[in-house]
C-alpha cells in the first residue's frame, strides 16, 4: 500500500500547496485522482515520488508511506528502487536518443531483467518495437505516452503513477491508453492515475479521489463517484436538467456548491 | 607539399592534446551547464602528479610502460581530487545561477594551480618518456613521435567515450540527465552522480592531456596557459557537442601550427609569434558568423 497522510506541501517557504491530502493506493488497484488545474494533483505525486525538492517545495507536515514505511525523506532514485515510478505530465520523453535507448535509461536501477522488461514492453507496444532504433523526437504523441509508460515500466515497478496520460491526444489513441492501463494492472501493478479525463479515469479505476485547493473533497469508489451528481455535472459535463439548459440561478448555485465541505 | 603535411601532422599532434582538453570542457558542460575553468589547474595537477609517479616507478619498468603506467596513474589521481572538489565546492551550489558556479571554477582553478605549483618548484620537472622529440619517418614525412603518440591517444579515448555514451549504463543515463533532469530523476538516476562522473572523467582527460603536453619541455608552472585554447577548441566547434570539440581541438591545432610556420614568410607585418594568437582571432571569426559553434545547438538551454 502505498499511502500520504495528512500531507502538507509548501513550495519556496511561502505557497501552501496541499493542506492534510491523505489518499491511499492498495496493492493491485487502479486510484483515479480527478481535479481542475492548479488542484495540487500534480504536487501530490511530486511529493509520493520526492521530486519536491527540484521544486523548491518541502513537505511541511504529515507523510508519505510504503508498505509502512516512511518514504517522503528519501531521495527520488532510492523510491524508484523502491518500486514507485512517476510518469510526467507532458511525456518528457529524451527526444534526441532513440527509442531503444529511452527504454534502456528507463531500466536504470533494473539493469539485470533489462532483456526480460524489454521484450515485456516492446509486447505491450508492438509500434515501438517496430521502430526501436529510430529517435523519439519523430514519435507521434501518442506514440510518445506509450514510450514514456513504456520507460516507466522497464524497472517493473510495483505502483506507477501517471501524470495526465492522455492530454492532447486523439480519442483513438485515449482508448489504447485506456487499455494499456488495464493490462499493466492486470500483470499485478498498482496504477495512481491522475486525469482531467474523468470519464476515462473512472471507467477505469477502482476507486476515486476528487482534489480541489489543496485539499481532498471526495473520497469514495469509482461506481459511486461516477453516480455523484456533482461529479456528474462538473466532470463529466452532465447536466441534471431535461433540455441540458441552466437558469443564471442554477449557475451561482454551482458557484456555491463549489465549495464541497471537505 | 612535404612541408605542408608535415606542418598539418605537427598541428594535429598539438591539436590532438587541445581536443581532450575541450573535451574535458564540454563534458561537464553537457552534464552540469557549467563551463568548468578549473580544467587549467586540472591539467597541471595531472602532469605535476606524473612527474611524481613517473621516477618512482621508473626503476622497475622500462621507460615506455612506466610513461603509460604513471599517465594512468595521474588520470585516477586527478580524477579523484576533481571528485573532492566536485562534492564540496560545485554540488552544493546545484540550483544556483550557472555564473555563479562558473566563477567558482575560477577561484578553484587559482586554488588548485597554486597548491600544485608548490610540487613544481623553480625549474620544469621533467617526465620520463620514450621518445622525447624524435622524429620518425610516415609514409615519407617526418614527424615527431609524441605527436604520434597524442593522436593515437585521441582517438583511443574518443572511441572509448563514444562506447561509454552509448552502451554503458552510467553513460545512457549522463545524456539523459543533460537532456532532462527532472524526467531522469524519475528514471532512477541520480543526478548527483552524474555531476561527479562529469567531473572525473573532465579531470582525467585533463591528466592525459598534460602529460602529453609536457613531455616535450616538462612541467613547468606556466603549462596551464595552453589550456585556455581550449576555449577557443569548444567555441568552434560548440559547447554541447563532443564531436564539435575534437574537431574544434584538431583545427586550432592546425592553425596554430599553420600560422607558425607560414605567417612570417607570407604576412611578416604581424610580427613575431603570433601563432599563439592566433587560436583566439579565429574564435573572434567564428563567433562572428556562428554565434553557437559549428557543431553547437543553436538554443543552449541553461540545466
Amino acid at each position: 500500500m502505498l499511502s500520504a497522510r495528512n500531507l502538507e506541501v509548501v513550495y519556496d517557504d511561502v505557497v501552501l500547496a496541499l493542506r492534510g491530502v491523505s489518499l491511499e493506493v492498495p496493492e493491485g488497484k487502479i486510484v483515479a485522482l480527478l481535479g481542475s488545474n492548479g488542484a495540487g494533483k500534480t504536487t501530490l505525486l511530486r511529493a509520493l515520488t520526492g521530486l519536491l525538492g527540484i521544486h523548491e517545495g518541502a513537505v511541511t507536515k504529515g507523510g508519505v508511506d510504503l508498505d509502512g514505511k516512511p518514504l517522503h525523506r528519501t531521495s527520488p532514485e532510492k523510491i524508484v528502487k523502491n518500486g514507485v515510478r512517476q510518469v510526467l505530465e507532458g511525456r518528457r520523453v529524451f527526444v534526441e536518443l532513440s527509442i531503444e535507448e529511452n527504454l534502456k535509461v528507463g531500466a536504470h536501477t533494473a539493469r539485470p531483467q533489462m532483456a526480460d522488461n524489454l521484450e515485456r514492453v516492446y509486447g505491450l507496444f508492438p509500434v515501438l518495437a517496430e521502430r526501436r532504433g529510430k529517435v523519439a523526437g519523430y514519435l507521434s504523441g501518442g506514440e510518445q505516452q506509450m514510450l514514456a509508460i513504456g520507460r516507466a515500466m522497464m524497472s517493473d515497478p510495483r505502483y506507477l503513477l501517471l501524470d495526465e496520460p492522455t492530454l492532447g491526444l486523439a480519442p483513438l489513441m485515449v482508448e489504447a491508453i485506456r487499455d494499456v492501463i488495464l493490462e499493466i494492472n492486470r500483470t499485478g501493478t498498482s496504477v495512481l492515475l491522475v486525469e482531467q479525463n474523468a470519464t476515462m479515469a473512472l471507467s477505469v479505476a477502482d476507486h476515486g479521489y476528487v482534489m480541489e485547493t489543496g485539499r481532498v473533497v471526495m473520497d469514495k469508489p469509482a461506481a459511486a463517484l461516477l453516480r455523484d451528481d456533482d461529479v456528474r455535472e462538473f466532470y463529466l459535463g452532465l447536466h441534471p436538467g431535461e433540455d441540458g439548459r441552466k437558469s443564471f440561478r442554477d449557475t451561482k448555485h454551482y458557484r456555491r456548491k463549489k465549495r464541497w465541505s471537505a | 607539399m612535404t612541408d605542408f603535411l608535415e606542418v598539418l601532422l605537427r598541428g594535429l599532434g598539438v591539436g590532438s592534446v587541445y581536443a581532450l582538453l575541450a573535451l574535458g570542457f564540454v563534458i561537464i558542460y553537457k552534464a552540469t551547464g557549467v563551463i568548468s575553468f578549473a580544467q587549467p589547474a586540472l591539467m597541471l595537477t595531472g602532469a605535476v602528479v606524473t612527474s611524481y609517479v613517473a621516477p618512482a616507478i621508473g626503476f622497475m619498468l622500462f621507460t615506455g610502460l612506466t610513461f603509460f603506467v604513471s599517465l594512468g596513474a595521474a588520470a585516477l589521481i586527478t580524477a579523484v581530487i576533481a571528485l573532492i572538489v566536485e562534492r564540496l565546492a560545485i554540488r552544493p551550489m546545484i540550483g544556483r545561477p550557472a555564473f555563479v558556479v562558473a566563477i567558482i571554477t575560477i577561484g578553484l582553478d587559482i586554488a588548485i594551480r597554486v597548491v600544485a605549483s608548490g610540487f613544481i618548484g623553480l625549474g620544469a620537472r621533467p617526465i620520463p618518456n620514450p621518445w622525447g622529440l624524435q622524429r620518425t619517418e610516415l609514409l615519407g614525412l617526418r614527424v615527431q613521435e609524441r605527436h604520434l603518440v597524442s593522436m593515437l591517444a585521441l582517438a583511443v579515448i574518443v572511441a572509448a567515450l563514444v562506447w561509454f555514451y552509448r552502451y554503458t549504463r552510467y553513460g545512457l543515463a549522463m545524456r539523459a540527465a543533460a537532456f532532462d533532469q527532472e524526467a531522469a530523476l524519475t528514471q532512477g538516476v541520480s543526478v548527483g552522480s552524474v555531476f561527479a562522473m562529469s567531473w572525473a572523467m573532465a579531470g582525467a582527460l585533463a591528466a592525459i592531456a598534460g602529460t602529453l603536453l609536457a613531455t616535450s619541455a616538462g612541467v613547468d608552472r606556466q603549462l596551464w596557459i595552453v589550456a585556455l585554447v581550449a576555449l577557443p577548441a569548444i567555441i568552434l566547434g560548440g559547447l554541447d557537442s563532443l564531436e564539435g570539440a575534437v574537431i574544434g581541438g584538431l583545427a586550432v591545432g592546425v592553425v596554430e601550427s599553420m600560422v607558425g610556420s607560414y605567417q612570417r614568410d607570407l604576412a611578416p607585418w604581424l610580427g613575431n609569434n603570433f601563432a599563439g594568437v592566433s587560436p583566439y582571432v579565429l574564435m573572434l571569426l567564428v563567433l562572428l558568423a556562428k554565434p553557437y559553434g559549428i557543431f553547437g545547438t543553436p538554443e543552449v538551454r541553461r540545466v
